[in-house]
């Protein structure tokens, strides 16, 4: 190397009006840069808004509901204490109601009919329960309080108007009067819906909840986090820190980075041809659920995992190798646990992303109505994004709200999920 | 750097170059290699290294950069194992035994031959666990308290304790730049290493924290066989007793430093440490 002596400073100066319209053109650009920035986030933040908004203006209302008190008279001409699965205990519960409201039945029980189409067939279920545990009870009176029909509820919440024409609307106008009535009298009562959260699916509105499909999502979760997040880390770590760099390498990376953009409705079918029809797993169960969706999320832990691996300095590599560690110990001493957050924080946005999809779960079968909460890993379940699913296309107006009321769970989820990353993050991050 | 003008290379008469093998006497020689070729992968980084290393005494490595010294430092221990593309050739003998052989492990040798790098890089531990690692993973203390001793002499030796005495607990990247590098000489030392390479340890150091380095370099040489590199010709006369200079692959002239420094046989090596090139 020889140094040749270089001139000193430009030789020609730009003039000065040149230079200073220039800068004037450079002070534009970033203002216009910066002007964009703020219009791009401004967009996005718009677009979160209304997506927010719309979907909580639309669910919160699932999560109030309205309860009616009624006392019953348990007349034992209708009630056979030899066998207290035979009565009609809706009629019972219709009696009390027509008794309360002074009008009584017709002949053809038109009267009865509209008076039961305004409470859930829950308080009936109440009776019967009540005297399962006590047949003494025939011929008294006991208070039940329970759920009203979802259209009365949707009335009582101001969804169902009495200046919609009446034949456009699920309740007459004399059953709207008898609910103004029992609003009047006091044995309404408003307040906060936990039957949605201790509830799974029924085909009565009023009456079915999220719970089943929580847990369905829960364990499902839980068989994709026990499977793809050790499977993936350690592919990631063996291929990024002791496999040779050699054509196959090279060929399985670039297939686990197709794999990340298959379509999940793929894995779907993969998992129904493998698991289901190949392997006998049962299906619409939590189990299989979680496998496909372990699939799936493997090439998003892995590529998360790598990059993770990557990002920790060589110098520490070389200052255990230097002391004498094993390669292993140079990798689980020291450049695991500094890659950790990152790890983490891969893994549970793509556990994240798991919990979300719908689309393979329709393909194993977890597109069923299932009203309770799964018997176990191999029982049939439903899970929240397939819930929103099946209520989406329910025809009763009462599950609209409630598949926004479930959203709201499946974000709440989400967010729990993410927030845990970023703290998990937080605590596993070391300054070098 | 003056610029060179065509007259001073007009001015050397005398085109001089030593034999690669002349060396002078030394006392008792630690690390002796022979034909050391590297390749990565197509390129060779080192042709035909011949030298001898004496124990317990520092022996500095310069040349322009590129110019193999510290590939050939990585030899030593064998740090080139983790490049997929390098290949070693030749041999490298501690006491006689050859570093190269299939049946010598890496992680043994490494116990044995310490290595401090360019950057300071303790890990993101404790000044403690930083020191106590190496121990530990190679079995070294059979309890705590004998941990701990190594722990506090190998810090002495670095001439760290007093400052981290009272803070051992306390993470070692907290700790300034010459203290880290300290930290990671403790780190070496503790594992009871009879060579200590270092790769230009000062080159991320302010003067100060530089000086305290030297001084502690010449403390250890009574005990340890040391091998620099540097990029300080400065620093090469100020710590080292045995001068080696290798230039685009090749060790050109090897000696005791007064001698290198004051009457260089080959003209690349003059013409290196009088600023002509470099």
């Amino acid at each position: 190397m020889t140094d040749a002596p270089a001139p000193v400073g430009p030789a020609v100066r730009t003039s000065q009006t040149a230079m200073q319209a220039r800068l004037k053109k450079r002070h534009r650009a970033e203002m216009w840069f910066k002007a964009q920035g703020l219009m791009a986030i401004t967009i996005a933040m718009i677009f979160l808004v209304v997506l927010v908004g719309r979907i909580v203006g639309q669910g919160y209302t699932t999560f109030q509901t309205h309860t009616l008190s009624v006392p019953v008279y348990l007349n034992p001409e209708r009630i056979d204490a030899a066998d207290l699965e035979g009565v009609n205990y809706d009629f019972i519960v219709a009696e009390a109601m027509m008794k309360k409201l002074g009008v009584v039945d017709d002949e053809f029980g038109l009267t009865s009919g509209k008076v039961m189409d305004l409470t859930s067939r829950d308080l009936g279920f109440q009776l019967l329960n009540q005297l399962k545990a006590d047949k003494s009870l025939i011929g008294k009176t006991v208070t039940v309080t329970g759920p009203f029909k979802a259209d009365a509820d949707l009335y009582y919440k101001g969804q169902i108007k009495r200046s919609t024409p009446q034949d456009d609307r699920k309740l007459d106008d004399q059953q709207l009067d008898w609910l103004d009535q029992l609003k009047k009298d006091g044995s309404v009562k408003s307040g906060f819906n936990f039957a949605f959260f201790t509830n799974s699916d029924s085909t009565e509105p009023e009456q079915a909840g999220v719970l089943g499909a929580v847990v369905g999502s829960a364990m499902m979760l839980l068989i994709t986090a026990l499977i793809a997040v050790p499977v993936g880390v350690m592919a990631a770590v063996y291929l990024e820190e002791f496999a040779p760099k050699n054509r196959w390498t090279d060929i399985i990376e670039v297939n686990i980075n197709n794999l990340a953009a298959v379509p999940s409705i793929v894995y779907g079918l993969l998992g129904l041809a493998l698991f289901i029809n190949w392997l006998n797993v049962p299906r619409s169960s939590p189990l299989v659920g979680g496998l496909v969706l372990a699939l799936m999320a493997l090439p998003t832990v892995i590529i998360a995992t790598r990059s993770a691996l990557k990002a920790v300095p060589p110098s520490i590599r070389e200052a255990a190798l230097g002391v004498g560690a094993s390669k292993t110990q140079t990798v689980f001493h020291h450049v695991l646990p500094l890659a950790m957050p990152g790890v983490m924080t891969g893994a549970i946005l793509s556990l994240a992303h798991a919990l979300g999809e719908t689309a393979p779960l329709l393909m194993i079968g977890m597109v069923s109505f299932v009203p309770g909460v799964p018997e176990g890993l191999t029982g049939a379940a439903t899970v929240l994004p397939v819930q929103v699913f099946i209520w989406e296309n329910a025809s009763e107006r009462a599950f609209h709200e409630r598949t926004a009321g479930a959203i709201i769970v499946l974000l709440v989820f989400m967010i729990i999920m993410n927030a845990a990353a970023v703290i998990l993050r937080r605590r596993f991050e070391r300054r070098w | 750097m003056p610029p060179a003008s065509p007259d001073d290379s007009v001015s050397a008469p005398v085109i001089r170059t030593a034999a690669p093998q002349a060396q002078p006497p030394i006392g008792e020689i630690k690390i002796r290699a022979k034909d050391v070729n590297v390749f990565y992968g197509d390129k060779q980084a080192l042709f035909d290294v011949n030298i001898d290393i004496a124990a317990k005494s520092v022996t500095a490595f310069i040349g322009p950069s590129g110019c193999g010294k510290s590939t050939f430092l990585r030899c030593i221990n064998r740090m080139n194992d983790t490049i997929p593309t390098a290949k070693v050739s030749g041999s490298i003998e501690i006491d006689g035994n050859d570093v190269n052989l299939k049946s010598v492990d890496p992680v043994v040798l490494r116990s044995r031959v310490g290595m401090v790098f360019q950057k300071p890089n303790p890990f993101p531990k404790t000044i403690f666990e930083n020191v106590a690692y190496g121990p530990r993973i190679h079995g070294l203390a059979t309890g705590k308290a004998e941990l701990e001793a190594i722990v506090e002499s190998s810090l002495k030796k670095a001439g760290l304790w007093n400052e981290v005495a009272d803070r051992l607990h306390q993470p070692g990247t907290g700790l300034s730049g010459g203290q880290q590098q300290r930290l990671v000489i403790a780190r070496a030392i503790a594992v009871g290493p009879e060579v200590i390479l270092m790769d230009e340890p000062c080159s991320a150091l302010d003067p100060i924290a530089t000086a305290k380095i030297e001084e502690l370099i010449d403390e250890l040489r009574s005990q340890f066989c040391i091998v620099i590199v540097t990029h300080s010709m400065a620093q090469a006369a100020r710590v080292s007793q045995r001068t080696a200079f290798f230039h685009l692959g090749k060790l050109v002239e090897a000696g005791t430093t007064e001698e290198m420094f004051t009457n260089p046989r080959d003209t690349r090596t003059q013409d290196y440490i009088t600023g002509r090139f470099g």
